[in-house]
């Protein structure tokens, strides 16, 4: 019980009013609620879903900047490349609903259904980095580099196009790598639905991501 | 009592800082541009106004730490709470700022917004580490193409001038001068040879960045005759402190003998 | 849905062991300690700094043998090159912006007190928040390692214009390997910044307990919370800007670099690039970066004044917030009034300047709401109330410079003048810093248990108040006389005759210097032997308060925490603790 103290400010506490505040169990804490009913993970996942969407911006900025500031830009991406981000892009998109599958699995409790659906999505994502990482070797092959536009147009190809997309396909590894993490922890019973759901955000902003790189970077640049 | 010192302390700060700029302790030198005296007005405008606000801010803070110190007085907010402080702010800085920002783009637009006079004499002013230098288009009036990989200052060569192949660059004159006539509109085209640099006389008034791979055009008409430095503003390097060059406005007869015997020793 | 909640409590019981208690701790207290020493120590080193580049400037021919043994490059026999002094100038602005300001104000003192201050155990992720200030302290050491390679620093300035910053070291001496660390330490720094603002965001947010709605936050986690949006949106550009500048530099990309230059004789291959694109990426930062150093000051300050003037401020919580949000919000659409003369479109520059003016509104708004709550009041001029009050003074002085500055007409003359350097000293270095000093006062009671010596405390304000305003309000009026900045000698022929004034302002310089050795040596005294702190030292409302000084590693000792009044209620001369049931104070 905290008595009243009294006091002047030069020392010791002041002429405060205050009375016995029941304690509770040592694990029970009443709380404001979080608005909107967002409990921290996800909220902190939209956080920096946010952020990151910011950071995607300001390279796409760049590639506007540099592609407006360049003409003569470079449109190596012939029907077979298109095909391939086309594949890429159902790929990626599938992924996003075996995500929601392996979501909705979780809130019902369904543990090898949740596993299931976590391991497709992996294998899918795994799938896009495949076929991205083919679309790249196959330029690097006809001589595209950070620096260098075969085609004689502008340099600057390479370098936006190697820098956004690499940031896409390093979101894409992550997420597959904790979607790893996300499973072997849920199958151990260490995360729960929630974990699950969190992680589904983020794989669902790394699709939503692809659907502006895809249509600016490859379809834009198409022949 | 520390209320006291802090209101003293106040006001002297206030008033030294008034004085410094009302008696022009440190001030622009003379105008000698056409548009000058727009942006001067501007200037002046603005230290009223502002000045104005910092010494009522500050004499207002003054007041109160040397009124209010201590205990014991019966605390009141003043009379209407914030609402005439948000609408203070709302009227009288938002319809200053708005005369402001009205009248100086009159001051902005006389340097940027308007063509410049199709009779100007024309000047190709390169940066580069560091140091200016300046081209006239000779008497074909026309300025020869640059080539950079030509450059070469071992042989004077600052702008990569094809005077071998290239009838326009054969009778340019580079300088390291920059010298024109008074009263006649000059278009100054900035073009930078390496990285970032800038054109700053204060007495014309203008500050105008280089840009690498932009070619950027600004003008104006010099009202006085004299010798004025352009120095640079925008860090290039070691040498930025360095970086200068004089500005020489002259008679129209001094100016095309000037130009005359430069030309000679190209 | 329930107006609150049951939650579990965080589980962590006490660390042990030193490392876990010291070192690599997830207690949100250790961290904000760890980020406040960081910037004290960065804060001394980034004064050193302006020490040697002062003197330099006041004496050219001064030899510094400190100086010297640093580096044999770049001051040989303790003679500072023209590259050297850029470095230095460099170095200054990048550790005082980046490790300093945006560090103890916001992380320092934001994760030590704002989960105290919403009724929290710890942040939403502690393990994130300890992560946070390692990647930090990693940047900083990348920062100072700058200094130990054979190229130096970079001489670019803290704002690394291309292409000067972009081309390699053929650009000249301070465009080596140095420039390359400082884009990675940034890069890095962004990252724990994003991180950091996160934590912050869902910690008050998420965690706050029962009865502390949104309008019973503490002023400073308001601004703690804006704050860390801003952050959020601006270092979040900052990363890529940083990335690219490397790529640039290391990976032959042309981002910032146009075709046809000739360095140092040498045809650049590199072509298409554009420097004003790296101008709009980092202006985009670095202008919200200046809000991002001063809200947390803004928050301090409005925390504290109530406290000392027994009054809630004018307006109660909402004004002052909400001029906090708008002036976080303008602040990302002002970023081209750093290049009025930059080669951006001259009508570009009216579309900046009409925002640049109207954030004076809600600046206005806030500094009016400190002044005039002061009007019958009660002011107990303690050592946090002094700097609060010199805080007001030179937050006036700064935004009333911005004036000048926000017009494309005026700023053509003002532009790159020491016009520009008084400017952004007052409210970015001495506004923050003063709200700063304010927070250490006030809080190290309940940080370290200890009260700091108050005539010490006393003497420190009275020094540094004037002349901080000697050193930078004259910077101000040679700007008036067209003085250049970033000059490491004074020798065209205007500038000459600035050599005594130059003087005059290195010697208040290195004054103002020695005296925060006062208030280092003050701090670290009463650390280890100042009295003992009770809770409640300065009659404070928030939760802070309510604990022991300093708080249990949960901070409140397990109790259930409930809030029932704001942070600024006042009975008489007695403050109304937020957790004060409310019959209580009814007719007392």
């Amino acid at each position: 019980m905290l008595s009243d103290q009294r006091s002047d400010l030069k020392g010791g506490d002041v002429n405060v009013t205050q009375s016995a505040i029941p304690s509770l169990g040592q694990h029970e804490v009443l709380m404001e609620a979080s608005p909107y009913g967002i409990e921290k993970k996800k909220l902190g996942m939209w956080v920096f879903i946010v952020s990151d969407a910011c950071t995607f911006g300001a390279f796409l900025f760049a590639y506007g900047y540099m592609r407006v500031g360049n003409p003569v830009w470079g449109t190596p991406f012939g029907v077979g490349s298109v095909v391939n981000g086309v594949v890429m892009t159902a790929v990626l998109l599938s992924s996003s609903f075996t995500m929601l599958a392996a979501v909705r699995a979780s809130q019902t409790g369904a543990k090898p259904s949740t596993k299931k659906w976590l391991g497709i999505t992996m294998l899918l994502g795994t799938i896009f980095a495949a076929l991205h990482l083919k679309e790249w070797f196959s330029l690097i092959g006809e001589g595209w580099r950070l620096f260098y536009n075969p085609t004689g147009g502008a340099a600057q190809f390479g370098a936006t196009f190697f820098s956004v997309t690499g940031l896409h396909l390093t979101h894409v590894v992550t997420g597959v790598i904790a979607l790893a993490f996300i499973a072997r922890g849920y199958n151990l019973g260490r995360y729960d639905e929630s974990h699950v759901e969190t992680a589904g955000l983020y794989w669902h902003f790394v699709d939503l991501v692809w659907m502006f790189v895809f249509p600016l970077m490859y379809l834009m640049n198409a022949h | 009592m520390a209320g006291k010192v802090f209101a003293v302390l106040v006001i002297l700060i206030t008033l030294a800082t008034a004085y410094c700029v009302m008696a022009h302790v440190w001030w622009m030198p003379v105008d000698v541009s056409v548009h000058g005296p727009k942006i001067d007005r501007q200037i002046e405008e603005t230290v009223l106004v502002a000045g104005l606000l910092f010494i009522a801010g500050q004499l207002v803070l003054a007041a109160f730490a040397f009124l209010y110190g201590g205990i014991g007085r019966k605390p009141r907010q003043i009379p209407g709470g914030a609402k005439p402080l948000i609408i203070f702010a709302f009227v009288l800085v938002g319809t200053e700022i708005l005369a402001l920002s009205f009248i100086g783009s009159k001051a902005w637009g006389s340097v940027y917004f308007e063509a410049p006079d199709p009779a100007s004499m024309r000047v190709d002013v390169q940066a580069g580490q560091f140091a200016y230098y300046f081209r006239y288009p000779g008497p074909d009036g026309k300025f020869g193409s640059l080539h950079p990989d030509l450059i070469n200052e071992g042989n004077q060569n600052y702008f990569g001038l094809d005077t071998d192949h290239d009838p326009d660059a054969k009778d340019d004159v580079v300088t390291a001068e920059l010298a024109i006539p008074v009263n006649k509109p000059i278009l100054i085209t900035l073009h930078s040879k390496d990285v970032g640099h800038s054109f700053y006389v204060r007495e014309l008034r203008i500050q105008q960045d280089f840009v690498p791979g932009l070619n950027i055009p600004i003008h104006f008409t010099a009202t006085q005759t004299g010798r004025f430095e352009i120095v640079c503003t925008q860090l290039c390097g070691l040498g930025h402190y360095n970086m200068k060059a004089y500005l020489s406005v002259l008679s129209q007869a001094d100016f095309e003998n000037w130009l005359k015997k430069q030309a000679s020793m190209q | 849905m329930p107006a609150t909640s049951a939650h579990a409590a965080v589980h962590h019981g006490p660390p042990q062991g030193f490392i876990r208690k010291y070192v690599f701790s997830v207690d949100h207290k250790v961290i904000g300690i760890q980020y406040t020493t960081l910037s004290v120590v960065a804060a001394f080193i980034g004064m050193a700094l302006s020490w040697a580049f002062r003197i330099h400037l006041g004496w050219p021919d001064a030899h510094i043998p400190l100086l010297g043994m640093l580096s044999k490059n770049g001051a040989p026999g303790g003679l500072m090159t023209p590259e050297y002094y850029l470095s230095l100038v460099t170095m200054h602005g990048t550790i005082m912006a980046f490790f300093v300001l945006t560090a103890a104000p916001m992380a320092g003192y934001g994760n030590y007190m704002l989960p105290i201050q919403v009724g929290a155990a710890d942040m939403a992720f502690p393990r994130l928040n300890m992560a946070s200030f390692w990647v930090t302290f990693v940047g900083f050491l990348l920062a100072c390692a700058t200094f130990f390679i054979p190229d130096g620093p970079p001489l670019s300035g803290w704002t690394a214009y291309a292409p000067l910053s972009a081309v390699g070291e053929v650009a000249g001496p301070g465009q080596g390997w140095g420039q390359n660390l400082w884009g990675l330490s940034i890069a890095i720094f962004c990252v724990a910044s994003l991180l950091g603002a996160l934590n912050f965001i869902v910690t008050t947010l998420d965690l706050r307990t029962k009865g502390m709605t949104m309008s019973r936050l503490p002023i400073s986690t308001w601004a703690w919370f804006i704050n860390a949006w801003v952050s959020l949106l601006a270092f979040a550009v900052l990363l890529p800007t940083c990335l690219l500048l490397v790529l640039d530099r290391l990976g032959g990309t042309s981002f910032f670099i146009p075709g046809g230059l000739v360095i140092n004789d040498q045809m650049q291959p590199h072509s298409g690039g554009s420097p004003l694109l790296f101008q709009h990426l980092f202006w985009f930062f670095g202008h919200p970066e200046v809000y991002i150093i001063i809200l947390p000051a803004f928050g301090i300050v409005s925390h504290i004044i109530p406290t000392f003037i027994r009054k809630p401020l004018v307006g109660g919580w909402k004004v002052i917030t909400w001029a906090m949000v708008a002036i976080g919000t303008l602040s990302f659409i002002v970023w081209g009034h750093h290049m009025f003369v930059s080669g951006m479109s001259p009508y570009m520059a009216m579309v900046f300047s009409v925002p640049t003016l109207f954030i004076t509104i809600p600046s206005v708004i806030a500094t009016m709401v400190w002044l005039f709550s002061l009007y019958r009041a009660n002011i107990r001029f303690d050592t946090p109330m002094l700097f609060s009050l010199g805080f007001i003074s030179l937050f006036i002085t700064g935004g009333i410079g911005g004036f000048f500055l926000a017009q494309p007409s005026t700023d053509s003359y003002l532009h790159a003048t020491t016009f520009v350097v008084g400017h952004f000293h007052f409210t970015m270095g001495l506004s923050a810093i003063f709200g700063a000093f304010a927070g250490f006062y006030y809080w190290f009671p309940k940080m370290f248990g200890r009260m700091m010596n108050e005539k010490l405390g006393k003497v420190h304000f009275w020094l540094s108040f004037p002349l901080v305003y000697c050193v930078f309000m004259t910077m101000h009026l040679t700007g008036f006389a067209g003085a250049v900045r970033r000059y490491s000698a004074l020798v065209d022929d205007f500038m000459a005759p600035l050599i005594p004034t130059n003087r005059f302002i290195s010697v208040a310089a290195l004054l103002l210097g020695a005296t925060q050795f006062i208030f280092l040596f003050n701090a670290i005294w009463s650390r280890f032997r100042g009295p003992e702190a009770p809770n409640n030292p300065w009659g404070g409302t928030t939760l802070e308060w309510d604990t022991t000084s300093p708080p249990p590693f949960d901070n409140f000792g397990g109790r259930q925490i409930t809030v029932y009044h704001g942070p600024m209620e006042y009975d008489g001369e007695a403050s109304v603790m937020q957790t004060a049931p409310p019959a209580a104070v009814a007719g007392t």
